[in-house]
């Protein structure tokens, strides 16, 4: 039986601080714009039927730290983030850890992964709710619109999916790099079920993902800041990549502390 | 072959765990399958990358998929998926690969699949069957649904001479003895060879062996006995020479100190004229018709 450790945001947040700061890891910033959705989905949403895939696996630094609040991973565990001999690599591994049924971290597997769980959930009569979470970025992958056609297609109705808009990817804007506005437009014109929130806001995020099912795929497309929370963070490409030096990191978690 | 295969499945469709995805593909083949699997046949459309994930996701929650596709369009476009979400995590998904070789003929070279098995077999778990006849497919069938590793099926045209009966399905079979060299044909490539090779006088006639299942594991004796006991070895197959059959062999062979006084490879070798034709005209392009195979064993 796992022991629930903390599921405070703040309590949470600095343990990803913690874990990138000593593991030297970078990914901070879209592992920032995820985590309340996370932590919330998590803590107030999952029950046993129902299963996740984190499609956007470079936030898997916010999926190990929830997953560590829930007692389902261990302090030893995170300390072991990111260097030899863990099982907690940079992005999702395949095997070891019971909560984490994927490998992700290349683009534009996990809606499909999603869908193939949904699917055959329906066919078996299976209850449950399959929830996946993707970034902006990965809405380039041609294969994830072939998964949002294939959902919508077959109804899966028991498929909600989490879009993290932090409107950055890996080296420029989301409207610079593809010029896909209005994602949310898109999205609902193949018959999907569509809301859009403010990804920041615990309220917004747990009444998005109670909303009933209706006949098609649920998305929640969430406004979120890449790096929140965090001041030299917000909005700043970089810190997709970056690692904390001693002083960031006194000062990351200070304005954590503070908020 | 598409028969005999749409035949099996048929006949393993009460099987409540057996999905079917197709990429938009089986027309005039497959509709005795729809009809039998109802909601279980599914037409996930002209979107290979998202099929096997599909698969993969229904695969981790203990249905078995099979996913079928005209096979370059199987394992090369969704070669990452194959990867990623199938092999990495073990899932008994079986990838069916119409057309192997240049089995599409004049449909072109896109349609060819002359790297399919080398590809597949660098994967982690990955097992490549290669029916030689249609009535290898029901055997082959039921062998997948046992099997809890990635499968990738590559399917063509049976080639046996007409009316002849065929042997039972093995991974090795031994479909002619002689003492003129040693040859071993891929799959369906060995129909062709045994009838050219039994017309012939008994001194004339070379081993033939057909190989239907990759990777090899272990290699049967009285090949060996073969292997030395003729002048030279030749492996025919309708692939590159990129993670061929013959490639693999060779190295086994060597590590076992078994060496061919000679080795000759026939190989599919692209399109060396510049010209399409039928899978026979590549064939012949190549090499690999049954009567150059066996001149390279004189």
């Amino acid at each position: 039986m796992s022991k629930v450790v903390s599921t405070s945001y703040p309590d949470v947040v600095r343990r990803l601080m913690k874990m990138h700061y000593q593991s030297k890891t970078g990914h901070l910033g879209g592992n920032l714009s995820a985590l309340r959705m996370l932590l919330v989905l998590y803590r107030d949403i999952l029950q046993p039927k129902d299963q996740f895939v984190l499609s956007k696996g470079h936030a898997a630094g916010a999926l190990y730290v929830t997953l560590w609040s829930k007692g389902l991973l261990s302090d030893l565990d995170l300390e072991s983030f990111h260097k030899d001999n863990t099982l907690l690599s940079g992005h999702p591994p395949a095997e070891g850890i019971p909560s984490v049924l994927f490998a992700t971290g290349s683009l534009g597997h996990g809606l499909g992964l999603a869908s193939g769980l949904a699917l055959s959930k329906k066919l078996q009569r299976d209850t449950g709710v399959v929830y996946c979470l993707t970034s902006d970025g990965e809405w380039n992958e041609g294969s994830t619109w072939e998964s949002l056609i294939f959902g919508c297609r077959h109804k899966l109705d028991n498929l909600c999916v989490l879009v993290d808009l932090n409107g950055l990817q890996g080296f420029g804007t989301t409207n610079d790099v593809s010029g896909i506005r209005s994602l949310r437009d898109k999205i609902e014109s193949f018959g999907a079920h569509t809301v859009e929130i403010d990804g920041h806001d615990e309220a917004e995020i747990a009444e998005a993902l109670r909303l009933p099912a209706g006949d098609a795929p649920r998305f929640i497309v969430a406004r979120t800041v890449k790096g929140k929370g965090v001041s030299f963070m917000e909005n700043k490409m970089e810190w997709h990549y970056l690692p904390m030096t001693d002083e960031q990191y006194a000062q990351a978690m200070a304005e954590v502390e503070s908020s | 072959m598409r028969r005999a295969f749409c035949d099996s499945l048929v006949r393993n469709s009460h099987r409540d765990e057996f999905v079917f995805l197709t990429g938009d593909l089986g027309y005039g083949a497959l509709e005795p399958l729809r009809a039998s699997l109802g909601a279980r046949f599914i037409n996930a459309g002209v979107a290979e990358q998202n099929m096997v994930s599909v698969a993969a996701g229904m695969a981790r929650n203990g249905t078995r998929p099979w996913v079928y596709s005209i096979a370059p369009f199987l394992y090369a476009r969704a070669f990452e998926q194959i990867r990623n979400d199938v092999c990495m995590h073990r899932l008994p998904v079986v990838m069916v690969g119409n057309g192997g070789g240049y089995g599409y003929g004049v449909m072109g070279a896109t349609h060819h699949a002359l790297e399919d098995y080398g590809v597949l077999l660098t994967l982690s778990g990955m097992r490549v069957m290669i029916p030689a006849f249609d009535s290898d497919v029901p055997s082959v069938v039921d062998q997948l649904f046992a099997t809890s590793s990635p499968t990738y099926l590559r399917l063509g045209l049976s080639e046996e001479p007409k009316g002849w009966s065929t042997p039972p399905f093995a991974g090795w079979r031994k479909m002619c003895s002689g003492s003129k060299g040693t040859i071993v044909a891929v799959g369906p490539l060995a129909g062709g060879l045994w009838g050219l090779c039994e017309s012939l006088a008994s001194h004339e006639r070379p081993n033939l062996w057909c190989v239907s299942e990759l990777p090899i594991n272990e290699l049967p004796k009285m090949f060996l006995e073969d292997v030395r006991g003729t002048a030279v070895l030749c492996v025919a197959e309708e692939h590159v020479a990129s993670g061929s059959v013959g490639s693999s062999l060779a190295s086994q062979l060597g590590a076992i100190g078994c060496w061919p006084k000679r080795f000759v490879q026939r190989l599919a070798i692209g399109y060396p004229s510049g010209r399409y034709g039928s899978q026979q005209f590549h064939r012949r392009e190549c090499g690999l018709d049954p009567a150059a195979i066996l001149a390279s064993v004189d």
